[in-house]
């Protein structure tokens, strides 16, 4: 529910860099998120249309990178690949585990005019 | 209009007659100039990079207001839970035990109503509620306008208790200490697995409703070993705020955290100069 808000940040975002990189339309946006990051792709992909509408951003792609989160498992005293809390080591199955990072939403680059 | 946020739309209505100083601080501007305008007409498309979090945002907001509570000496709480978890409830009794030793206030937030803040209010500390309407969470926005309908506290503790939802408020951080989660005894214990995000996110899980131990299906020990496979080594109190059972921990817990708050705040604080005086 929350990436209507979100999709809104991306805009304000989008908007900052039409102003700092000079652009004026944006036609698609290429999207880095992390397996942690509390956001549902498809839900994106969803709203992204409709907060779009009437901005710099209307009618643009949204290309989703869906990033694998990574994590330090204690147990195998490695760095291991994670999809969602709780599920534990994909290797050893402990949940011993400190996250590392995934939680992230970025904006990695935009194809503008 | 708010300058750090540069919001002040027709719905954004600000009282300044509060009587006290604006806590935000004023080092960004936003000008209001929109490219969307322009046609598009037959230019080529470029690529450009940009490496930009779309979190970045609110964490600006959180940071500010993460410093306005480290200059006060507050310790300042966001209370997460699923609706129904009893968090108003062990929010009142949580005031009514603290109010004569430090300062207390409250932000509560919910879709609808003022409900909540008038429970609290009834017990004679500042809150001030946020209605978010369609809005699922709280972010550090909405929070930093709303402590400026508060009276400032200095030395004590804030708590802001969420919407109650287990998804959405894991992703906003509102500037607090900690995210403290309430998991009633009413509910499954499996709560941590299917809401793992929130569970990740809190630093203490807090298992109320321990007076309906006897009557419900509710195992302590596997809710503690499901928040712990989600959150290893998360710390986790057993309460009743009806009965009073097992509030003297969650009491000394946050005593421990405004004791730090105050004491860091001196290093929060930017230092006055002091002459030396001769022969010193």
């Amino acid at each position: 529910m929350h990436e209507m808000a979100l999709c809104e940040g991306l805009i304000q975002a989008l908007e900052e860099q039409a102003r700092a990189q000079d652009f004026a339309r944006v036609h698609k946006v290429f999207l880095e998120i992390g397996a942690l990051a509390t956001i549902e792709p498809d839900a994106m992909r969803f709203n992204f249309p409709i907060v779009a509408k009437g901005t710099l951003a209307e009618g643009a792609a949204l290309e989703i990178d869906f990033m694998d989160a990574s994590a330090w498992c204690m147990a195998c005293s490695r760095r291991v690949a994670v999809k969602r809390h709780g599920e534990g080591c994909p290797a050893c199955g402990s949940y011993q585990l400190q996250i590392l990072d995934g939680a992230q939403m970025r904006i990695k680059q935009l194809e503008v005019s | 209009m708010c300058a750090i946020c540069g919001c002040g739309g027709p719905d954004h209505k600000h009282d300044h007659d509060q009587g006290h100083d604006h806590h935000h601080d004023h080092d960004h501007d936003h000008d209001h100039d929109h490219h969307h305008a322009h046609a598009p007409g037959l230019s080529a498309t470029r690529m450009v990079q940009v490496e930009r979090d779309i979190f970045a945002e609110n964490q600006r907001h959180a940071d500010a207001n993460r410093r306005y509570f480290a200059a006060q000496g507050l310790f300042v709480v966001n209370l997460v839970s699923s609706p129904g978890s009893g968090k108003t409830t062990l929010l009142v009794k949580t005031v009514e035990a603290l109010k004569a030793e430090m300062p207390v206030a409250v932000i509560e937030g919910d879709q609808q109503t003022g409900l909540d803040a008038e429970r609290i209010k009834a017990t004679g500390v500042p809150a001030y509620q946020i209605n978010t309407g369609k809005g699922c969470h709280l972010d550090a926005h909405g929070v930093g306008h709303a402590l400026e309908h508060l009276t400032p506290i200095e030395d004590g503790v804030l708590f802001i208790e969420n919407v109650g939802n287990l998804v959405c408020p894991a992703g906003f951080d509102l500037g607090e200490a900690h995210k403290v989660v309430v998991l009633s005894t009413t509910e499954g214990e499996d709560k941590p697995l299917k809401y793992p995000d929130m569970f990740f996110a809190a630093d203490l899980m807090l298992l109320n409703k321990s007076d309906l131990l006897p009557y419900v299906d509710f195992s302590v020990e596997k809710a503690a070993d499901y928040a712990g496979r989600v959150h290893p080594g998360m710390e986790m109190l057993t309460l009743s705020a009806r009965s009073g059972e097992g509030m003297a921990a969650w009491l000394a817990w946050l005593r421990a955290g405004v004791a730090a708050a105050r004491a860091g705040k001196a290093e929060a604080r930017p230092k006055p100069r002091v002459a030396l005086s001769a022969g010193t």
